[in-house]
C-alpha cells in the first residue's frame, strides 16, 4: 500500500503525512496543538472559531489550521507572534460576552476556553464598561441544558445533530453577537446519541442534566473502560470520584466508536454504585446461608468440582473473557453445558457513523463468549440444569421459573454481585467483582478484544471469577502458574484458545486488537 | 442618469440609455431598441469565441471586487459531465449603492440578455437571479420580463430556435446583506443560513448545489451585450485612465451633493469632475469634507484624495481607497464623521452572519465602543483599542465583512483623528449619544 506522502515542517519539525491531511492533524503528529474550537476529527470542518489561524510562509495571511491541506515542502508556525497575536484576539472576543461563572460551571477544569486563555490569553479586559449578552438558561431534552451566556457559537452540536444524526434539531439562529443555538420545540434532543452534544460543547454551554453539579472535574479519577451497554463494546471512561462512578464519557477510538457513546450507554453507570451487594462469601450449613473466609469458600467449591458428572455454567454475557475462561476451564472434566444470557433490545444506529450503533445485543462479551465455545440456547440449558450435578450460576437474574427449574440441580454455586434469594438451596454463593471493580476484556461483535481497567474498589471481599475459578482449580488439581491477576489469566487463554493466540494485554492497549488479527499475521496469512 | 434627470453630457450612456423610457421595459420595446440581437449573434458564436471577446473587453466585475470576467468565465470546467449555473447577483445591499435597482427597474431585458449570453458561455442551461427582497418593484419588472423572455422564445428549452435550453429562475432573498456574499448567495439558493463559505473549494469548481457555478453582478451581466454587438475593441476603448480598466461604470452618488443619482462615465473620469460638475456640487455655503467611494465597506477618503482621483479600479487604490461597487456616499463639513462611522459599524454588526469569531464579536464591541466616545464618555485609549480590534477583525475571517466594518473605523481615525479627539478631549459635547 503505497500513500503519497508530503513533508512539511511546522514549528521546526519535521513530519511526513499523506497528501490531503488537513494542518491541524499534521501538526498533532508533530506533536504540536493548534488551539481550536469549531474542528473536531469527527466532524465537517466548518472553520468558524479561526482560532487555528497559524502562519504558513509565503501565504499572503494567516490560514486556518483546520482546512487547509499540507503542501510539500510547506513551514508553518503556529507559535510566531502573528498566530499568537490572532488567537488572543480570538480569546479576547470569545470572553467579551462569555460570564466568568467558571466557580459554578460544570465544564470547569475541562473547559478548553479556560485551558487556551490561560495558556495565551490577556490577563485583563478591555470590555469592562459593558453589560455582556443574557440568555435564559434553556432545556434542551431528556440529558441536555443549554446555558447560551457560555456559547461560543463553535457549532460542533449543530453539525452532529445535522451530519452525524442525521436529526437536524439545533441551529444557529440570529445574527452577530446576538446569534444562539436555537432547537425544534416539538423534537428536543431526544435522538438516542443526542447526548454526545455534551461531550462535543468545548466551553459549559451544553451540560449533562445528570451530571449537574455533581463533581469538580479535577476531583475525579478517569478510568479508561468498555461501555457494557451492548455488543458495539464502545471505549468509555469511567470517572469516579471517591470511589463512586459519577459519569460515563465516550473514549476515542477510531475503530469503534470514534468519539461517540449513545445515551443509554451513557446513562448505564448507577448500577456500579448499588450498595445491596453480597459482600462475604456465603455456604449453606444447616439450611442456611453462612458467611465465611474464602478458604472455606473455594474448599466447598473444590469439593463440588471434584464429584464431577454433568455440569450447567449459566454466565452473563457481562463477564469477562477471563472469568468465562477459566470457569468453563474449571469445568472441563464435567460433561458441560456452557451458555451465557444475551438481552435484546431496540437497535439505535448513529446514522453519520459506519458500523455504529446501540445494538440488539444488549451484553459486552457476547461474541468473546462464542470465542470460548459457550452457547447461546438458554432454554435448554436451563432444562438440562434441571437434572445436572452442579449447576453454576454467573451473575444472572433468573426468572422465577427459571429458578424453579434449577432448584433440582443436585448442587448449585452461585457467583454474584447482588444479594438474592432465589436460590437458596446453593451450597455456594461467591461475591465476584463488577466491571467498575476489575480489568479484563471484552469481544465486541466484531470480534475487536478489548481491555477494560479496574475504576473503583471491590466490594467487601469480593473478587474477579476468574480469580475464583483460578484458586479452585489449584486446589482441584494442585498446579505450578496460578494465575494472579487477570493479564496472566488472560495469557493462560491465549495459549489454548483460538483467536487469542498471540494476543496479550500489552498488544491489546487501550483500543484493542482483532481476535485471530495476530495468529493470522504470525501465519503469514493474508487477513 | 436619465432618471430622474436627464443625462449629463459628461457621461458615457451605455447602460443607462433607456433609464426612464418605460417602454423599453416590455419586450418588444427592448426589440425596437435593438435587444436580443447580441443574444442571437451569441448563440451563433461558440462559447469559447464569447469567453475570449468578453476577456478581449477588459470587463471587470462590477459588483465590488473587479475580477476579470472573462477570465472568471474561463474557470468553468469544461465536458465534466455535470450541469453548470449561472447566478446573477441582484442583492445589491450595499449602503449607497443603487445602480442594479435601475437596471432591473429599466433595463429587465437587457440583464436577461446578459444571463443567456452568459449561460451559453459557460455551458449553463440554467441561471437564478438573486434579488433583494426589499427590491419590490425591480422584483415584479423582472418577473414580468421572464415570462415575457419565455413566451418569445428569447428563455426556455429552444433559445431562438438555436435548440439551446436556457432558464431564468429568479429567487427573492430575505433580506439578510451578507447574502450579496457569493457563497452565503449559493446557501440561500440552496435553501440553507445564508453564511458564507469557506474557499477553496471555488464556486467554478464546486458552487450552488455543488456544481460548478459563475456568479455575476447585474451590471456585469448587462454589459455583456454590449460587448457582444459592438466588439471587444469598443469596450476597450471606453478608458480615460488606466488601461486595466475599461467600459462604463454606473456611480451612485448619494449624501451632500445637488444632484444625487446614478451617473454612468467612462472609467478613468475624474471623481472631482463627477461631484463638482456632473452631481452641482456641494450645497450652498458648504465644502467637501469625505467620500466613501465604494459603498460603505472600502476606507473613507479625504477632500484631497477626492480631488485627485481618477475614477477606476486603479486609480481609487491609489488614493487610499477601493473602486468596490461604487456606491459614493459624498459627505460635506456639516457631517460627524464619528457618528457615520458609527452607523456604519452598527449596520455590519447587525449584518454579521455570526459564524467567524473576530465578525461576530468584533463589529458589535467596535460599535459599542464609538457610541460610547459620541456619548462624551470615550477614554485616551479608546482609539488604540479600536485600531487593535480593527487589525484583529481584518484578513482573519472566512468573508470579508468584518475586513469592511474595519476599514472605515480605521481610516477614520488616521485621516479625521482630530474629531476622535474632540470628543475624547471633551470639545465636543455628546452629540447623537444613543441613537
Amino acid at each position: 500500500m503505497s500513500q503519497d506522502l508530503v513533508n512539511v515542517t511546522i514549528d521546526g519539525l519535521q513530519v511526513s503525512v499523506p497528501k490531503g491531511t488537513m494542518l491541524i492533524e499534521a501538526a498533532k503528529q508533530a506533536g504540536v496543538l493548534v488551539p481550536h474550537y469549531c474542528y473536531h476529527p469527527s466532524l465537517p470542518s466548518p472553520a468558524v472559531c479561526r482560532m487555528c489561524l497559524v502562519e504558513v510562509e509565503k501565504a499572503p495571511k494567516l490560514l486556518p489550521a483546520c482546512v487547509t491541506a499540507v503542501a510539500d515542502g510547506q513551514v508553518v508556525h503556529v507559535d510566531s507572534p502573528a498566530a499568537k497575536k490572532a488567537r488572543e484576539g480570538v480569546l479576547e472576543f470569545l470572553l467579551i460576552n462569555h460570564p466568568l461563572d467558571c466557580p459554578i460551571c460544570d465544564q470547569s477544569g475541562e473547559c478548553e476556553l479556560q485551558d487556551y486563555t490561560f495558556q495565551e490569553g490577556r490577563p485583563g479586559t478591555r470590555y469592562s464598561e459593558y453589560a455582556k449578552r443574557y440568555n435564559p438558561v434553556e432545556d434542551f431534552g431528556p440529558d441536555v441544558l443549554y446555558v447560551p451566556n457560555r456559547c461560543i457559537l463553535c457549532t460542533r452540536c449543530v453539525r452532529f445533530m445535522d451530519d452525524v444524526a442525521g436529526t437536524p434539531v439545533l441551529c444557529v439562529a440570529e445574527r452577530g453577537d446576538r446569534a444562539f443555538i436555537g432547537i425544534d420545540p416539538d423534537h428536543l434532543l431526544e435522538h438516542p446519541w443526542a447526548g454526545n452534544v455534551v461531550d462535543l460543547c468545548p466551553v459549559g454551554s451544553l451540560i449533562s442534566k445528570d451530571f449537574l453539579h455533581k463533581a469538580r472535574v479535577w476531583d475525579l479519577d478517569k478510568t479508561a473502560s468498555i461501555c457494557t451497554g451492548c455488543s458495539q463494546g464502545c471505549n468509555v471512561t469511567v470517572d469516579t470520584r471517591d470511589n463512586t462512578v459519577v459519569r460515563l464519557r465516550p473514549r476515542a477510538n477510531l475503530d469503534v466508536n470514534r468519539h461517540f457513546i449513545c445515551d443509554t450507554g451513557r446513562m448505564n453507570y448507577r448500577w456500579m454504585n448499588r450498595g445491596d451487594r453480597i459482600e462475604a462469601p456465603l455456604v449453606r450449613e444447616a439450611g442456611r446461608h453462612l458467611a465465611t473466609d474464602w478458604d472455606a469458600a473455594l474448599d466447598r467449591f473444590a469439593g463440588l468440582v471434584r464429584k464431577g458428572g454433568k455440569a450447567v455454567l449459566l454466565a452473563s454475557a457481562g463477564a469477562s473473557t477471563e472469568s468465562l475462561g477459566l470457569l468453563k476451564g474449571l469445568l472441563r472434566e464435567f460433561d458441560l453445558t456452557a451458555v451465557v444470557q444475551v438481552p435484546a433490545g431496540e437497535e439505535a444506529p448513529l446514522r453519520g457513523v459506519p458500523n455504529l450503533a446501540l445494538r440488539r445485543e444488549r451484553a459486552p462479551n457476547g461474541d468473546g463468549a462464542a470465542l470460548l465455545g459457550y452457547g447461546s440456547d438458554w432454554e435448554r440449558a436451563i432444562q438440562a440444569a434441571g437434572h445436572a450435578d452442579l449447576v453454576v450460576v454467573v451473575n444472572v437474574e433468573l426468572t422465577g421459573a427459571e429458578a424453579a427449574v434449577i432448584a433440582s440441580a443436585r448442587a448449585v454455586v452461585v457467583l454474584g454481585t447482588i444479594e438474592s434469594q432465589q436460590l437458596p438451596q446453593a451450597e455456594l454463593v461467591a461475591p465476584i467483582t463488577s466491571v467498575a471493580e476489575e480489568s479484563g476484556t471484552f469481544v465486541n461483535r466484531d470480534r475487536r478484544v478489548q481491555r477494560y481497567l479496574q475504576a473503583r474498589t471491590a466490594a467487601g471481599m469480593a473478587r474477579p471469577a476468574w480469580w475464583v475459578a483460578a484458586e479452585t482449580q489449584a486446589l482441584v488439581a494442585p498446579a505450578a502458574g496460578v494465575p494472579a491477576t487477570s493479564a496472566q489469566a488472560f495469557d493462560l487463554l491465549a495459549e489454548t484458545v483460538p483467536g487469542l493466540g498471540g494476543l496479550s494485554y500489552a498488544t491489546l492497549g487501550l483500543t484493542g486488537r482483532i481476535a485471530g488479527a495476530a495468529e493470522a499475521a504470525a501465519a503469514g496469512a493474508p487477513r | 442618469m436619465g432618471y430622474p434627470h436627464p443625462s449629463h453630457p459628461g457621461e458615457t450612456v451605455v447602460l443607462s440609455k433607456y433609464f426612464g423610457d418605460a417602454a423599453a421595459r416590455s419586450f418588444e420595446g427592448w426589440v425596437k431598441r435593438g435587444g436580443y440581437e447580441a443574444l442571437k449573434r451569441a448563440l451563433a458564436m461558440t462559447p469559447d469565441a464569447i469567453v475570449e471577446e468578453v476577456k478581449n473587453s477588459g470587463l471587470r466585475g462590477r459588483g465590488g471586487a473587479g475580477f476579470p470576467t472573462g477570465l472568471k468565465w474561463s474557470f468553468m470546467p469544461k465536458g465534466d459531465g455535470k450541469p453548470h449555473y449561472l447566478v446573477c447577483n441582484a442583492d445589491e445591499s450595499e449602503p449607497g449603492t443603487f445602480k442594479d435597482r435601475e437596471i432591473m427597474r429599466w433595463t429587465p431585458h437587457g440583464l436577461l440578455e446578459g444571463c443567456a449570453i452568459a449561460a451559453y458561455a459557460i455551458g449553463a442551461e440554467r441561471c437564478y437571479i438573486y434579488i433583494r427582497g426589499e427590491f419590490t418593484e425591480p422584483l415584479r419588472v423582472m418577473t414580468g420580463a421572464v415570462e415575457e423572455a419565455y413566451a418569445a422564445g428569447a428563455l426556455g428549452p429552444n433559445v431562438f430556435g438555436s435548440g439551446r435550453r436556457i432558464d431564468v429562475v429568479i429567487h427573492r432573498g430575505a433580506g439578510a446583506y451578507i447574502c450579496g456574499e457569493e457563497t452565503a448567495m449559493m446557501n440561500s439558493i440552496e435553501g440553507k443560513r445564508g453564511n458564507p463559505r469557506i474557499k477553496p473549494p471555488f464556486p467554478a469548481q464546486a458552487g450552488l448545489f455543488g456544481v460548478p457555478t459563475t456568479i455575476n453582478n447585474v451590471e456585469t451581466l448587462s454589459a455583456v451585450p454590449h460587448i457582444i454587438n459592438r466588439g471587444a475593441a469598443w469596450y476597450k476603448g471606453l478608458c480615460l485612465g488606466n488601461p486595466k480598466s475599461t467600459g462604463t461604470k454606473l456611480i451612485s452618488v448619494c449624501g451632500h451633493v445637488q444632484r444625487p443619482g446614478n451617473y454612468e462615465v467612462t472609467m478613468g473620469t475624474p471623481m472631482k469632475g463627477l461631484i463638482f460638475e456632473m452631481c452641482g456640487g456641494m450645497r450652498p455655503g458648504r465644502t467637501l469634507k469625505a467620500v466613501i467611494p465604494g459603498g460603505s465597506s472600502v476606507p473613507i477618503m479625504n477632500a484631497e484624495e477626492v480631488d485627485r482621483c481618477l475614477l477606476d479600479y486603479e486609480g481609487v487604490i491609489a488614493c487610499g481607497s477601493m473602486l468596490g461597487s461604487a456606491g459614493m456616499i459624498v459627505m460635506d463639513d456639516s457631517t460627524d464623521l464619528v457618528y457615520q462611522i458609527m452607523r456604519l459599524t452598527k449596520f455590519y454588526a447587525h449584518e454579521s452572519c455570526a459564524q467567524c469569531t473576530q465578525c461576530r464579536e468584533g463589529t458589535a464591541w467596535t460599535s459599542r465602543i464609538l457610541e460610547r466616545i459620541l456619548a462624551g464618555q470615550g477614554k485616551p485609549e479608546d482609539m488604540q483599542l479600536l485600531l487593535d480590534l480593527a487589525d484583529n477583525m481584518t484578513g482573519k475571517t472566512i468573508c470579508v465583512l468584518s475586513d469592511s466594518c474595519a476599514a472605515p473605523v480605521v481610516s477614520g481615525i488616521q485621516k479625521f483623528r482630530g474629531e476622535f479627539e474632540a470628543y475624547l478631549q471633551g470639545r465636543r459635547s455628546p452629540a447623537m449619544a444613543g441613537v
